[in-house]
């Protein structure tokens, strides 16, 4: 079908930050060539009559009034976190200078 | 060569809910770090977002407004990308069924009105909060801040000057602040701007390359990035460059834009419709409810200021621009019944001292009984014009009433006639050049024994009356004279 060629796989796979090479790209490739691909057996039926969706569900204005709730407390968030330096999380230093 | 700027402005405000767009999480600026969090903010797992009603509806008010059109349907979006500061790896936005599209804001150019358009207005969760360490390779997070309710503003491209754009700013800041639906603190971040920007001929039709510039965390930071970054362009321009479509940092510090290190595919943000929130229809009804009950904006309020109060349309500008400063003026016009007077002390005195002292209104006590009290001291003559400076002086400074300050100094003028005229005399005595000057007629020697009797009253003698005082004795002076040589 030639819906997935390896270079969108390398696009998706950066953006996803995986890190894919040779062999591994090829068969992705191939992989999600063949989903994408059946998947496009949708295209075949005829849609003229149905409006666009984007919920299957049969409703709308689910909403909460602005009351507060409980939160987590900062000892056991610190706690999910894989690093941190308590009161904060901590991740590899990200700046965003140029240079 | 000459260009025209092309700007546009993005602006992120939050709504100040008590509780997240998402989630029940306090919405609490200064609040311990990663105190206000839940699983829904954090994206843990299995959890199901909300939608906030305030939120809902105070986006309505906003967007009613600024005149937009407020969709019928609109939904959700996920917008994908990574940074530490998005715990859940993407953020919930909107993308093609945004709240409200086509609106527009008037600012108040140089005496001509201009119509700003707004393009679209839609609502979002904010980020988490990132600090960076000065001397270890890690940045800190705090996670309060990710989905506090945030509503994007982005106005369409009309914005031809620096100045233009800065009136943008004010004006959508105090409509705002007016609308009551956040506080508008740029130090705190609840306001937060970026802005875009291009040159072309005033000959050409097509916009130029555009520029995004970010990192704007005052008015004054948009004014001089732009002026910088216009600059930039026409140099660039000049020597037949051409400039490069690309997000550029403002770096405050160095007064200069510098290039963001390009991310391939930055704007493939990937978006598709967030599935664990269904649409919401917005129901005419509500829409109608909302807008009746929107309250006076600035733009009516300044027209009622010049008409009721008689002010001028610069001072009627100057106090409306925030809501609490024309409320003040309101309050103490009420009371004291002399609107020109009362413009004249917040204008002058008031937004001094709070410039002077880089501070907002609401960080001084103050009271609009206050300021009437002081008004009413010095129409009953108690306190000079001088006086009455120093007196509002304290009374920003301290907090308590104009009253107070004046019984407990010795800052009451002096009524005392002896006194004045011993004052008086002393001064006859001390000048007789100047008496001498003034019996040959030159009306400026009064004017100079006036002053030196104010200064040895040390300014608490009335004026008036020490020129009164001062003007007679010296013309009874040169009758006796006169009537001597005449003799």
């Amino acid at each position: 079908m030639g819906v997935v060629n390896t270079e969108t796989v390398k696009h998706v796979a950066a953006l996803a930050r995986l890190h894919l090479e040779g062999q591994a790209l090829e068969q992705i490739a191939a992989q999600l060539d063949q989903i994408l691909g059946y998947v496009q057996l949708l295209q075949k039926l005829p849609t003229d009559n149905v409006a666009p969706t984007s919920h299957v569900l049969a409703l709308t204005n689910v909403l909460r009034e602005d009351t507060p709730a409980a939160s987590l407390s900062q000892d056991t968030v610190l706690t999910l976190a894989p690093e941190r330096h308590p009161p904060f999380v901590t991740v590899p230093k990200v700046i965003e200078t140029s240079s | 060569m000459e260009y025209e700027s092309v700007i546009g402005l993005e602006v992120h405000v939050q709504l100040q809910t008590k509780s997240k767009l998402f989630c029940g999480c306090l919405v609490n600026f200064g609040a311990a770090p990663n105190s206000q969090t839940c699983p829904v903010c954090l994206g843990l797992p299995g959890v199901l977002p909300v939608f906030n009603r305030q939120a809902f509806e105070w986006g309505i008010r906003v967007a009613l407004a600024l005149d937009a059109t407020v969709g019928r349907v609109m939904k959700f979006d996920r917008k994908q990308y990574f940074y530490p500061d998005l715990p859940k790896n993407y953020q919930i936005s909107q993308y093609d069924q945004p709240l409200a599209r086509r609106g527009a804001l008037t600012i108040d150019g140089e005496g001509n009105s201009k119509r700003i358009g707004i393009h679209r207005i839609h609502l979002e969760e904010d980020a988490g909060k990132l600090l960076h360490s000065t001397d270890e390779p890690v940045s800190f997070v705090d996670f309060n801040r990710a989905g506090v309710p945030l509503l994007e503003i982005v106005s369409e491209p009309d914005l031809r000057s620096t100045e233009e754009a800065y009136q943008y700013l004010v004006e959508l800041k105090a409509v705002l602040q007016y609308l009551e639906v956040s506080n508008c603190n740029m130090e705190e971040g609840s306001l937060r701007c970026d802005t875009n920007v291009s040159l072309r001929r005033p000959t050409d039709i097509s916009l130029g390359a555009k520029v995004e510039i970010k990192n704007l965390n005052s008015f004054r930071a948009v004014k001089q990035a732009l002026e910088h970054e216009i600059k930039r362009q026409a140099l660039l321009l000049d020597q037949g460059s051409a400039i490069a479509l690309e997000t550029r940092l403002w770096d405050a510090k160095r007064q200069r834009t510098e290039s963001m290190r390009s991310k391939e595919d930055a704007a493939d943000y990937r978006y598709f419709p967030e599935p664990d929130l269904v649409p919401f229809v917005i129901d005419s009804n509500v829409v109608e409810q909302i807008q009746a009950a929107l309250p006076e904006l600035p733009a009516q309020r300044r027209q009622r200021f010049q008409s009721v109060y008689q002010l001028s349309a610069y001072d009627a500008h100057v106090l409306t621009q925030e809501r609490t400063l024309a409320e003040l003026f309101e309050r103490t016009a009420c009371l004291c019944q002399k609107p020109k007077a009362v413009a004249n002390w917040i204008m002058g005195d008031l937004l001094a001292y709070l410039n002077a002292k880089n501070l907002a209104l609401d960080a001084v006590t103050l009271r609009p009984e206050w300021l009437a009290q002081l008004i009413g001291l010095v129409d009953d003559g108690t306190l000079s014009g001088t006086m009455a400076k120093e007196v509002w002086g304290k009374v920003l400074e301290r907090g308590i009433e104009p009253a107070v300050i004046v019984r407990e100094g010795s800052l009451q003028q002096i009524v005392d006639v002896g006194l004045l005229e011993h004052l008086a005399d002393s001064v006859i005595r001390e000048y007789p050049k100047s008496v001498e000057d003034y019996s040959k007629g030159k009306a400026n020697a009064l004017m100079y024994l006036v002053g030196q009797g104010m200064k040895r009253s040390q300014g608490k003698a009335n004026p008036q009356q020490m020129t009164q005082l001062l003007k007679r004795k010296l013309d009874e002076l040169r009758e006796r004279i006169t009537g001597r040589v005449t003799e």
